[in-house]
């Protein structure tokens, strides 16, 4: 069981900037994320793109803010709970939680904040009648261990990077590749695109474009995979079939914890941010109020009020005035200690 | 100044009437929001989540497709021959009387 003061739901740039407003109150924070990195939908989805409107930063890539973010937090000790999905809360007697994930890790915690954006990010499924009966028995959204498709036949579909790299990557591993796309033209990285066409001239990854993977067949587990080509429908044996059409949030089990939901958000007391459940916070795209502004520094306003109260729930009788790292420095989980140097005033005679 | 009508019709088949202004560089997407319509709008207007996708019902002369829209467009799920994606659609004085349909959700 993973212990600490505030489980922080969603690792994007909301809830790494909770890990240093609670740094600073002496609050330690493990942050759980669907995704198998921290970033969010910065290191997701526009990771190389600017951003204009981080006070102080006048343009910043997201992938950049992500990186600043966890080294701005990192004397703090972050854990995480990475490629999981939060799945059940269970309230305690003593008013604290523990939420379990999808794969079964179990974190305790008195405070709860969740800031998982737009909820957790699931696999874009194409519409292929029976694709959820083979889940798992040959249809896999994502790749945990290329080594399952040593040589196997392998049949990937879509035309953005996550497609043609993977078909790079799989084309020395796999018996046979096989890259469908509904267009001729793909949609990545000009090496990675450049890449494909070698490997498809060296014979070691078959593309069939446009076309549409539109049946899939087998008993137990994908045997083969019915590719649809203008009229012609073309029968490949599979053994595995790798649709990677991009991913999109849902909200997810969280909608099912008892929390006031309003238009898929949240709804939260703007006093601290607190949910209908008292311990339970929403803080950044997650949750909603009125005047509510899905923006990144807004997030950061959020999860800065809201550690003030996460530590007045949990120091009940400890009185609590604003710091400011400027005067009182900041000093790290790890032993690190960070202030602004003396300056030395010397009377010139 | 001037406001443009526009027509469209959400997926439960019900048209909504509504006025979008041409001086705010709003588009298409940010429209549907601003009128509390059932549009995500995820990655914010950079044609990179296909949840504002949307059928061309009428006949307009629409800003030609860019790259980034059409590759979109390539990987999204439920794409006719006339799907955009709003976000990519600037509100201009020539969207006068433009019918849309919002594309189902995926």
């Amino acid at each position: 069981m993973i212990k600490t003061d505030i489980l922080i739901i969603g690792a994007g740039p909301t809830g790494l900037f909770t890990v240093f407003e609670a740094g600073l109150l002496k609050l330690r924070c493990h942050l759980i994320d669907a995704l198998p990195h921290p970033g969010g939908q910065c290191s997701e989805l526009y990771p190389k793109k600017p951003i204009y409107d981080i006070p102080g930063l006048p343009e910043i890539l997201a992938g950049d803010l992500t990186k600043n973010l966890l080294e701005q937090g990192k004397q703090f000790e972050p854990g995480f709970t990475l490629g999981e999905r939060a799945e059940t809360i269970e309230k305690q007697e003593d008013g604290s939680f523990i939420v379990t994930t999808n794969k079964g890790t179990k974190h305790h915690a008195p405070i709860v904040a969740i800031a998982g954006g737009l909820g957790s990010f699931e696999p874009r499924k194409p519409l292929i009648d029976n694709i959820t009966d083979f889940e798992d028995k040959g249809v896999e959204y994502f790749i945990k261990d290329p080594e399952v498709y040593r040589n196997k036949r392998v049949v990937i579909s879509g035309g953005g990077d996550s497609a043609l790299d993977w078909s790079i990557f799989l084309a020395d591993i796999a018996s046979e590749v096989t890259l469908v796309h509904r267009r001729n033209e793909f949609r990545g990285a000009l090496d990675s695109v450049e890449r494909v066409q070698e490997l498809k001239l060296l014979g070691k990854i078959n593309i069939i474009t446009p076309a549409e993977v539109t049946a899939l067949e087998g008993f137990n587990k994908i045997e083969s995979v019915v590719v649809t080509k203008g009229d012609e429908k073309i029968r490949l044996r599979a053994d595995h079939f790798i649709p990677l059409f991009g991913l999109s949030p849902k909200l997810g089990p969280i909608g099912n914890w008892g929390l006031e939901i309003e238009k898929n958000a949240i709804k939260v007391d703007t006093l601290d941010y607190q949910t209908n459940i008292a311990g339970i916070f929403a803080i950044g795209d997650v949750n909603t109020y009125e005047g509510k502004l899905k923006l990144i520094l807004c997030g950061f306003h959020e999860a800065t009020l809201m550690c003030q109260s996460a530590y007045k729930i949990l120091n009940p009788n400890k009185k609590l005035v604003l710091k400011y790292t400027t005067v009182s420095g900041i000093n790290g989980f790890d032993g690190t200690r960070k202030e602004a140097p003396k300056a030395v005033v010397k009377a010139i005679v | 100044m001037m406001d443009v009508n526009i027509v469209i019709k959400d997926r439960e088949g019900v048209m909504h009437k509504v006025i979008a202004p041409t001086d705010m560089a709003m588009n298409l997407m940010e429209v549907c929001k601003s009128y509390e319509l059932p549009v995500e709008g995820i990655c914010g207007g950079m044609a990179m989540c296909a949840s504002c996708q949307c059928y061309i019902l009428s006949n307009h002369d629409l800003p030609k497709m860019q790259d980034e829209e059409e590759a979109m467009l390539s990987e999204a799920f439920y794409v006719e021959d006339n799907s955009r994606l709003g976000c990519q659609i600037n509100i201009t004085s020539a969207l006068e009387g433009l019918l849309v349909e919002l594309a189902p959700e995926s």
